[in-house]
């Protein structure tokens, strides 16, 4: 077992105020891992750090140390872009750009890699084969992948994330915009990605963490209060705080 | 349906009726009142570059050129630069950020006769000592194969390129705060994925935000473009007014707007005609701008995913 992702002392400022408390955390490889808490208490600002995200915006700092395949890729002389190749990020409504299904995924290959006309073609196939789309869109590669329904254009933007070539995917509340069934299916599209990528979802849905997820962190204003096996988490809970929230006494 | 309903109905057919009725009303007045050049010339007015008024021999393109002219000159110059003041004042912190936006809004409110003046005063001296003398003199670019005639050799600071920059400068806050507006309707989760992919700024704003965007974009661009087609006051000070075909770039000349501004208070009969032609077609060109900008936005919305 390896960690992929150590997280040490991590604090998180918008602005004066810290959102983040000394976050520590290890991630394993090729599992999944849930995080999940109740609103605002800084899951999504957690994972935004993972791919820097975050540096979009003036006031936003991270310090700390995280550590992904050993090395702290919060220090300055990382390389940004390279970074996000290898953490991709799926978000909480489906974001396909304006162009079509096949340049969707596409795009991001040729900003990474050269690659001929035929390489790429291929590429797109198998990015979407491995986000279960092919069959869908196979005749329809030209239409925008704005006319993809809503759990379509999901698994386009997994697609999407997959054809950058990542080890790691971030996922913060995948399926909030998305109806029941469109949602199993992403679930059982995850159990499958994470025999090649490390995945990290945020989720507000504790049975869908319960299901899919390996390891369980709970995040209640800011700090993580307890990180296990889910099971662990959800049948034997060693922090109260941890117990009420999945017993549904708050949240 | 109820009374009051009926009535506010009706009123509001009468009032969106009179914009189709002035526009209508406007193409009528104009062919009507163009006809007399129109059957003395014949549709090789369009392309007769000949302007005599002593012997009543009137030609348009001298006009018509000179108007594509300092209109692209105008676009090549005001697109980039308000593109990319519109990227960074959407990213910039946001104290900075309001206060250079209202000083873009108040630009776009200064009446265009100042414009006139100041490039008047201000612009063609600079032009005709420090500018036109580096490119010619210095630079020699008057001397290049083939190219070089299209500039020109003589100049004297009045002409098509300082008509283009004036112009560049009126269009600039009015395409860089539609520019702008667009940028920061952009969710920003849109955003976020490209930087997510691995895009750098230049490549989400290139790629992603315009292609987001592109309608209000264009829509920005052709108002731009129309008040560059139309704008006289500003024009008529540094063009120069010369009613010949233009040969070069520093040349001095005119434009549809310029001319007809210059002449219609001595004009009569068939000059007045001549001169209800040339508005005729400024009408036309920005009329077929549109049109060419609607089926642009219509042929293309497919491939962005629009609703058609």
């Amino acid at each position: 077992m390896a960690n992929k992702i150590i997280a040490r002392n991590l604090n998180f400022f918008y602005g004066k105020t810290q959102a983040l408390f000394e976050n520590n955390i290890e991630i394993e490889e090729n599992k999944i891992t849930a995080i999940i808490g109740p609103s605002g208490c800084g899951k999504s600002t957690h994972l935004r750090i993972y791919n820097r995200i975050f540096e979009l915006y003036r006031d936003q700092k991270a310090d700390g140390e995280l550590i992904i395949d050993g090395e702290n890729v919060l220090s300055k002389d990382v390389d940004v872009l390279e970074l996000r190749r290898k953490v991709g990020m799926i978000f909480q409504k489906p974001t396909p750009f304006p162009m079509s299904v096949f340049d969707n995924v596409a795009y991001p290959m040729k900003l990474h890699f050269k690659l001929t006309k035929s390489e790429i073609a291929d590429r797109v196939e198998k990015a979407l084969r491995g986000a279960s789309l092919w069959d869908e869109v196979k005749d329809k590669l030209k239409t925008s992948g704005l006319a993809l329904s809503g759990g379509q254009q999901q698994r386009l933007c997994i697609a999407r994330a997959i054809a950058a070539q990542p080890e790691i995917i971030l996922m913060d509340e995948p399926t909030s915009a998305i109806d029941p069934v469109a949602t199993l299916k992403i679930e059982e599209l995850l159990l499958h990605l994470k025999k090649d990528y490390t995945i990290v979802i945020v989720t507000h849905n504790m049975q869908q963490a319960s299901r899919i997820s390996d390891y369980t962190g709970f995040f209640y204003k800011g700090r993580i209060l307890e990180f296990d096996v889910t099971n662990n988490i959800f049948t034997n809970p060693k922090n109260k705080k941890t117990e009420e929230y999945i017993t549904g006494r708050f949240g | 349906m109820f009374a009051t309903d009926k009535i506010f109905r009706l009123a509001c057919f009468i009032c969106a009726s009179i914009i189709g009725l002035l526009m209508l009303g406007f193409f009528i007045q104009l062919i009507c009142s163009s006809l007399i050049a129109w059957e003395e010339f014949g549709i090789s007015f369009l392309w007769s570059s000949e302007w005599d008024p002593v012997d009543e021999k009137f030609g348009a393109l001298p006009s018509i050129l000179g108007t594509l002219i300092t209109t692209t000159i105008a676009l090549i110059i005001a697109l980039p630069l308000s593109f990319v003041s519109a990227l960074y004042l959407v990213d910039l912190p946001a104290v900075i950020g309001k206060i250079l936006s209202q000083a873009l809004d108040l630009l776009a409110a200064i009446p265009s006769v100042i414009y006139g003046m100041w490039g008047l005063f201000i612009l063609v001296p600079i032009m005709q000592l420090h500018v036109q003398p580096f490119l010619v003199d210095t630079l020699g670019l008057a001397k290049l194969p083939f190219i070089g005639r299209f500039i020109g050799e003589y100049y004297n600071g009045f002409g098509f390129v300082t008509a283009g920059i004036i112009l560049a400068l009126m269009i600039l806050p009015y395409i860089c705060a539609i520019m702008r507006d667009i940028f920061k309707m952009t969710p920003p989760m849109l955003r976020e994925s490209a930087f997510g992919v691995g895009c750098t700024r230049w490549e989400t704003a290139w790629n992603i935000v315009i292609r987001y965007g592109i309608r209000g974009l264009l829509g920005g661009i052709f108002i731009g473009l129309g008040r560059a087609l139309g704008e006289t006051m500003a024009v008529l000070f540094v063009i120069g007014n010369m009613t010949e075909l233009p040969l070069a770039l520093f040349d001095s000349g005119t434009t549809i707007a310029a001319t007809l501004a210059n002449n219609f208070a001595e004009a009569d009969g068939i000059q007045r005609g001549v001169l209800f032609a040339l508005g005729l077609i400024l009408l036309m060109m920005s009329f077929g701008i549109q049109v060419f900008a609607q089926w642009y936005l219509h042929a293309t919305s497919a491939n962005r995913g629009e609703e058609r």
